[in-house]
C-alpha cells in the first residue's frame, strides 16, 4: 500500500534530528494557528499565493530563499562544528552516515534553494520595472516556476524527517549514487526534489529572457537597456541552455536507479564518467548564472551611489555575453585529475583562465566608475566595496585551480571549498544582499534599517574570511573536503578558527532578522514617499513604492541608458506639466491558482515516486496533468483597470517621474 | 613529517586590551600559526620531483596575479575613500563615462597576466602529465593500486607481493603507478608528493612520482567515496633502496597468498585500520580487477 515508506522511516532513535524537526513542526503550526486564528488566510490565498504579480513572485522567491538560508547554514553550523571536535581519535557528535547527508543537503540547499530563488527572486522583482513594463511576459508560468521550486524545497526538507537524505555530496556523482552502492531513499529525495525545482527554474529563464527580448519600454533599444537586464539576460540564457542538460542527466540516472538502465552503472557498458561530464556542462553555467546577475547589482549600486554612469559600458555588456558563451566550454576543468591527458587539460586550463580576463575588466569598469564620483556611503556600496576586495582574492585562487598541474595538488582539498565560497559569498551573497537593500524601499516602500545593515556588512565581511582563510591554509596542509574526522591534531585550532568564522556570520544572520524587525517597526519614520530614495538612474525608481499593480501608468518612453536620470535632468526644462493627462484602461493578469495545486500534485508525486508508492504517482501524475488542461481552457486571464481608476491613483501619488 | 605545530593559539590575555586591539592580535596570531602550519607539511612541503615542480608553479602563478590583484585592492579602497562625498577637494564629474584610452589598458591587462598564465599552464600540463614517465637514470618501480571499499590495496606485480593500507617504496627511484578502483571512484594523493589521480571503477589512471628522501608521508582520498571515506588514509613509507629490499624478503617471508578468494574478502565494505601484507599474488589480478571482471556482483552497501 505505502511502498516502502513505513514507521522505520522517521528516526525516532536520533535525537538530534527528532529535536529539531519537532522544533521546525512546532513553529511552522503556530504560524499556520496564527494565521487560522486571525483569519488572514484570504488574504494570503488573494494577496500571494495567487498572485502573478512579477512583484509579488520575486518577493515570496526572495522570503523563500531566506528562509532556506537558515536551513543550509544550520547544516554548515553542524559541519564545523564536527570538524572542530573530531581531531585526533576523537570522532565527534555526527556518525559519517548522518554527516555525509548534511554536506549533501548543505550545497544542495545552498545552491538551490538559496543562490537560486535570490537572484532569480531579484531579477523577477526588478526585470520588468527597469524596463519600464507592465508584467513579465508569461505572469502565470513565473507563478508556477515558483510554486516547482516551492515544491522542490519541501521535498528536501521532508527528507530531514521521512527517510534520509542523499550521502553522495551535492552532485551525486555516480556509481557511488546507484542503487548498488546507494540503495536507500536518500538519492531520490535529492533527484526528484531538483527535477521538480529545475523545471520550475526552466519555465522562470524561458519567461524572463522573453520578457527582456520581447518586452520593453518605448525607445528602449539594447543599447538603452540597463546593466542589470544585460546580465539578467545573459544569466537566464545560461538558465534555457543548461537546465535541460541538468534534467536529462538526472533522467538518465533515474532510469538507472528505478528502471534497471545501465547509463552510468560500473557495468553493462555504463559509464559513470559521462555523468561526471554532463553534470559539469550544467554546473559550470550554474555558477555564471548565479554571480552574473550578482554583478549587474554591484554595476547598478556602484553607479547609483557614486552618482554617475557607468564606466565603460559597452565592454561591461560584452565582458558579461562573453562570459556567457565561455561558460559553456569549461566543464572539464571540475576533473582535471581523471587522466584526461595534456592537451585536453591544458586547453581547458586556459579557456577557464580566459574568463579570468572579461571579469578583470569588470572589476576596473566599476573602479572606474568610482573614479570621480561622488560616493555616499550606505550599505548596498559597503557590499559592494566588499565584493571587489573578496572577489578579487577568489578569482586569483579560481585562477590556480585553472592551472592543470596546480589543480593536481588542489583539487578537491579544502583550499577547493575556501575558494568556491570566496566568489559564492564574496560574489552571489554580498551581491544579493546589495540588491536586497538596494530594492526594498522599492518592493515595501520604506528603507532598511542603515545601522543594522553595517552590522550585518561586517558580520559577514570577517565572518568570511575567519571561516574561510583557515580552509585555504588547510588544503595546503593536506586537508581534504568532507572528511568526518581527521588525525591530525594541529588541523584542529584552524578548525575552530573556522567556526568562530561561522559563529560570526550566523550572527550576521540573526542581525538580517533583527533589521527587519526593527526596520518595519521604524517604518514611518523611513517611508519613502518619492519612489527615488538613492537618487537612482533607472525606470524603477520613477515609480511610487511600493508600484502599483500595474507599475506604469504610462510607458515611459526612453531615449537612452540611465533613463530616469535622463529625465530628471531635463525635468521642469522643456516638458510641459500638462501635456500626457489622458489615462487609458489597463488590462492586468488576473490571479491564477494554476502553480499552487500543480505544486501540489509535484509534491504528491515526487513524493510517491521516492517511496515507491504507484498509486500515489499516478493521482499526482494525473492531478498535475488535469490542473494543466483547465489552465489550457481558461479564457478570463485578464482583468482590467479601469482609466479613472489609473488616475485616481495618480492623484494620490502624484504623477509619475518623467511622463508628466 | 609532522613537523612544527602551530599549537601556541592560547591567547595569553593579562590585561583586557581594546576590542580592535585584540581583533588585530587575533589576526596576527592566526595568520602567524597559518604560516608557520602551512609550511611544513602537506603540497607546501613536496618531498618528490613532482610535488616540487607543482609548488613552483603555485608560487610562481600566485606572484603574477599579486602584481595585479593587490593594487586592485589598494585602489578600490583608495578610490572609494577619496572619492566620498564629503571630500569637497574630490573633483565631481557626474558625465564621465568612458575613456577609449583606459578601456585598452583594462583589457590588456588581465589579458597579458592570462598570456603568460596560459604558457605556465600548457607547459606544466605536458611537463607534469601524470602518465608521463619521470626523466630518471633510475628503472622505475611499478606498483599496481586498488582502492577498495574503503582500503587501499598495492600491488607490486615484479616483487610479486602486496600490502594493503601501507605503501612502501624506495627513496630515489620513480615509482610508476597503474590505478583502478573496486566499486566507487575515489582519487589516489599523497600530499607531499604531488599530483593526485582517480582511481575508477573499469578503468585503469597511470600516474608516476617519486620520493627523493626515506620518510613517512601520509596518503589519502581525495574523492568522497561513502561512510568509511575518513578513515581511507595510509602511510606512503620511502626508505633506503637496502631496506626497501629487506622489507620485500620479510614480507615473502611472512606469507599471505592473495588470489581471487582473499581478494573477494577485501571486496568487503570495511574501515581502513591496520596493515597488512601478501607474500604472493595471483598472476594478472589486477587486470582481471580493471577489466571488470573480478566483479561478482555489486556488494549491497546496508543503509
Amino acid at each position: 500500500m505505502f511502498g516502502r515508506l513505513s514507521w522505520a522511516a522517521i528516526p525516532f532513535d536520533q535525537p538530534v534530528v527528532m529535536i529539531a524537526s519537532g522544533t521546525v513542526g512546532f513553529v511552522i503550526f503556530c504560524v499556520l494557528a496564527l494565521v487560522t486564528v486571525k483569519g488572514w488566510w484570504p488574504y494570503l490565498w488573494r494577496e500571494w499565493i495567487t498572485s502573478v504579480d512579477h512583484k509579488r513572485i520575486g518577493v515570496m522567491y526572495i522570503g523563500l530563499a531566506l528562509l532556506m538560508l537558515v536551513r543550509g547554514f544550520s547544516d554548515a553550523m553542524l559541519m564545523r562544528s564536527q570538524l572542530a571536535l573530531a581531531a585526533g581519535h576523537a570522532q565527534g557528535y555526527l556518525p559519517p552516515e548522518h554527516y555525509d547527508q548534511i554536506f549533501s543537503a548543505h550545497g544542495t540547499i545552498m545552491i538551490f534553494f538559496v543562490a537560486m530563488p535570490f537572484v532569480i527572486g531579484l531579477m523577477n522583482f526588478v526585470l520588468p520595472l527597469q524596463l519600464g513594463v507592465r508584467d513579465v511576459a508569461f505572469p502565470v508560468l513565473n507563478s508556477i516556476g515558483f510554486w516547482l521550486s516551492a515544491a522542490g524545497v519541501l521535498l528536501v526538507n521532508v527528507s530531514l524527517v521521512v527517510g534520509e537524505f542523499a550521502r553522495t555530496g551535492w552532485l551525486a556523482y555516480p556509481p557511488l549514487s546507484e542503487v548498488a552502492y546507494s540503495p536507500g531513499v536518500g538519492v531520490d529525495y535529492y533527484l526528484w526534489s531538483l527535477q521538480i525545482s529545475g523545471l520550475g527554474t526552466l519555465l522562470s529563464g524561458i519567461n524572463l529572457t522573453t520578457t527582456i527580448l520581447k518586452l520593453r519600454a518605448p525607445g528602449m533599444g539594447y543599447r538603452q537597456m540597463p546593466i542589470f537586464c544585460w546580465t539578467a539576460l545573459a544569466s537566464n540564457l545560461l538558465i534555457v541552455a543548461a537546465f535541460p542538460i541538468l534534467t536529462a542527466t538526472f533522467a538518465m540516472l533515474l532510469l538507472d536507479r528505478y528502471c534497471g538502465f545501465h547509463f552510468f552503472t560500473n557495468d553493462l557498458g555504463g559509464n559513470p564518467m559521462m555523468y561526471v561530464n554532463l553534470i559539469w556542462c550544467w554546473g559550470h553555467p550554474e555558477v555564471y548564472i548565479l554571480i552574473l546577475p550578482a554583478f549587474g547589482v554591484f554595476s547598478e549600486v556602484v553607479a547609483t551611489f557614486s552618482g554617475k554612469p557607468l564606466f565603460g559600458r559597452r565592454s561591461m555588456v560584452m565582458a558579461t555575453m562573453g562570459i556567457c558563451v565561455l561558460s559553456f566550454m569549461v566543464w572539464l576543468h571540475h576533473f582535471f585529475t581523471m587522466g584526461a591527458g595534456a592537451d585536453v587539460n591544458a586547453i581547458f586550463g586556459i579557456l577557464s583562465m580566459v574568463i579570468a580576463i572579461p571579469t578583470g575588466v569588470k572589476i576596473f569598469n566599476w573602479l572606474f566608475t568610482m573614479y570621480g564620483g561622488r560616493i555616499r556611503f550606505t550599505v548596498p556600496i559597503y557590499w559592494a566595496l566588499g565584493f571587489m576586495v573578496t572577489f578579487a582574492i577568489g578569482g586569483m585562487t579560481g585562477v590556480l585551480h585553472a592551472i592543470p598541474p596546480a589543480d593536481f595538488v588542489l583539487h578537491n582539498s579544502l583550499f577547493l571549498i575556501a575558494h568556491f565560497h570566496n566568489v559564492i559569498i564574496g560574489g552571489v551573497v554580498f551581491g544579493v544582499m546589495a540588491g536586497i537593500t538596494y530594492w526594498f524601499p522599492k518592493a515595501f516602500g520604506f528603507t532598511l534599517n542603515e545601522r543594522l545593515g553595517k552590522a550585518v556588512f561586517w558580520c559577514w565581511f570577517f565572518g568570511f574570511y575567519l571561516a574561510f582563510m583557515p580552509l585555504y591554509v588547510l588544503g595546503l596542509m593536506g586537508a581534504t573536503r568532507r572528511m568526518q574526522h581527521y588525525s591530525n591534531m594541529h588541523w584542529q585550532p584552524l578548525m575552530l578558527v573556522a567556526l568562530g568564522g561561522a559563529v560570526l556570520i550566523l550572527l550576521g544572520i540573526a542581525l538580517t532578522g533583527v533589521q527587519l524587525a526593527v526596520s518595519i517597526r521604524q517604518r514611518e519614520r523611513n517611508r519613502d514617499a518619492t519612489g527615488d530614495p538613492w537618487n537612482g538612474r533607472t525606470l524603477e525608481w520613477s515609480t511610487p513604492s511600493p508600484p502599483p499593480a500595474w507599475n506604469f501608468s504610462h510607458l515611459p518612453p526612453v531615449g537612452r541608458a540611465d533613463a530616469f536620470w535622463a529625465m530628471k535632468q531635463q525635468r521642469g526644462t522643456a516638458q510641459d506639466r500638462d501635456v500626457k493627462q489622458t489615462y487609458e484602461t489597463i488590462h492586468i493578469p488576473r490571479n491564477n491558482p494554476t502553480g499552487f495545486f500543480l505544486a501540489f500534485f509535484a509534491v504528491l508525486l515526487g513524493f510517491s515516486l521516492i517511496w515507491r508508492i504507484w498509486w500515489g504517482a499516478g493521482l499526482g501524475l494525473l492531478g498535475a496533468i488535469v490542473v494543466c488542461l483547465m489552465q489550457a481552457w481558461r479564457t478570463d486571464g485578464e482583468i482590467e483597470v479601469p482609466a479613472e481608476k489609473v488616475a485616481a491613483y495618480d492623484r494620490l501619488h502624484g504623477p509619475q517621474e518623467g511622463v508628466a | 613529517m609532522h613537523a612544527a605545530s602551530p599549537g601556541r593559539m592560547s591567547p595569553e590575555v593579562t590585561r583586557t586590551p581594546s576590542a580592535s586591539a585584540m581583533w588585530l592580535r587575533a589576526i596576527s596570531m592566526t595568520s602567524t600559526a597559518l604560516m608557520m602550519a602551512s609550511c611544513n607539511e602537506g603540497v607546501l612541503d613536496p618531498h618528490g620531483p613532482v610535488g616540487k615542480a607543482e609548488k613552483v608553479i603555485l608560487y610562481d602563478a600566485t606572484a603574477i596575479m599579486l602584481a595585479v590583484i593587490i593594487p586592485v585592492i589598494v585602489l578600490t579602497l583608495v578610490f572609494a575613500w577619496w572619492f566620498r562625498a564629503k571630500n569637497s577637494q574630490a573633483r565631481y564629474r557626474p558625465d564621465w563615462e568612458y575613456s577609449g584610452r583606459i578601456e585598452m589598458i583594462i583589457w590588456s591587462i588581465p589579458a597579458l597576466i592570462i598570456l603568460f598564465l596560459g604558457g605556465i599552464a600548457w607547459t606544466g600540463s605536458h611537463d607534469l602529465d601524470p602518465p608521463v614517465p619521470l626523466t630518471d637514470s633510475t628503472a622505475p618501480l611499478d606498483i599496481e593500486v586498488i582502492s577498495l571499499d574503503w582500503r587501499w590495496l598495492f600491488i607490486y606485480p615484479h616483487e610479486g607481493i602486496a600490502s594493503l593500507n601501507r605503501l612502501v617504496v624506495p627513496a630515489g627511484v620513480p615509482l610508476r603507478f597503474r590505478l583502478t578502483a573496486t566499486t566507487v571512484m575515489n582519487s589516489f594523493f599523497v600530499p607531499q608528493l604531488g599530483t593526485q589521480i582517480y582511481t575508477m571503477p573499469n578503468m585503469v589512471t597511470r600516474l608516476n612520482l617519486k620520493a627523493d628522501q626515506p620518510g613517512t608521508f601520509e596518503g589519502l582520498s581525495a574523492q568522497f567515496s561513502g561512510d568509511g571515506f575518513s578513515d581511507m588514509r595510509f602511510d606512503l613509507v620511502s626508505t633506503e633502496a637496502e631496506a626497501f629490499k629487506d622489507w620485500v624478503n620479510t614480507t615473502k617471508a611472512q606469507g599471505g597468498v592473495l588470489d581471487a578468494g582473499t581478494f573477494e574478502e577485501l571486496e568487503k565494505p570495511a574501515k581502513a585500520d591496520g596493515a597488512q601484507t601478501y607474500a604472493q599474488v595471483s598472476e594478472g589480478l589486477f587486470d582481471k580487477i580493471s577489466s571488470g571482471h573480478m566483479a561478482a556482483g555489486s556488494p549491497q552497501r546496508g543503509r
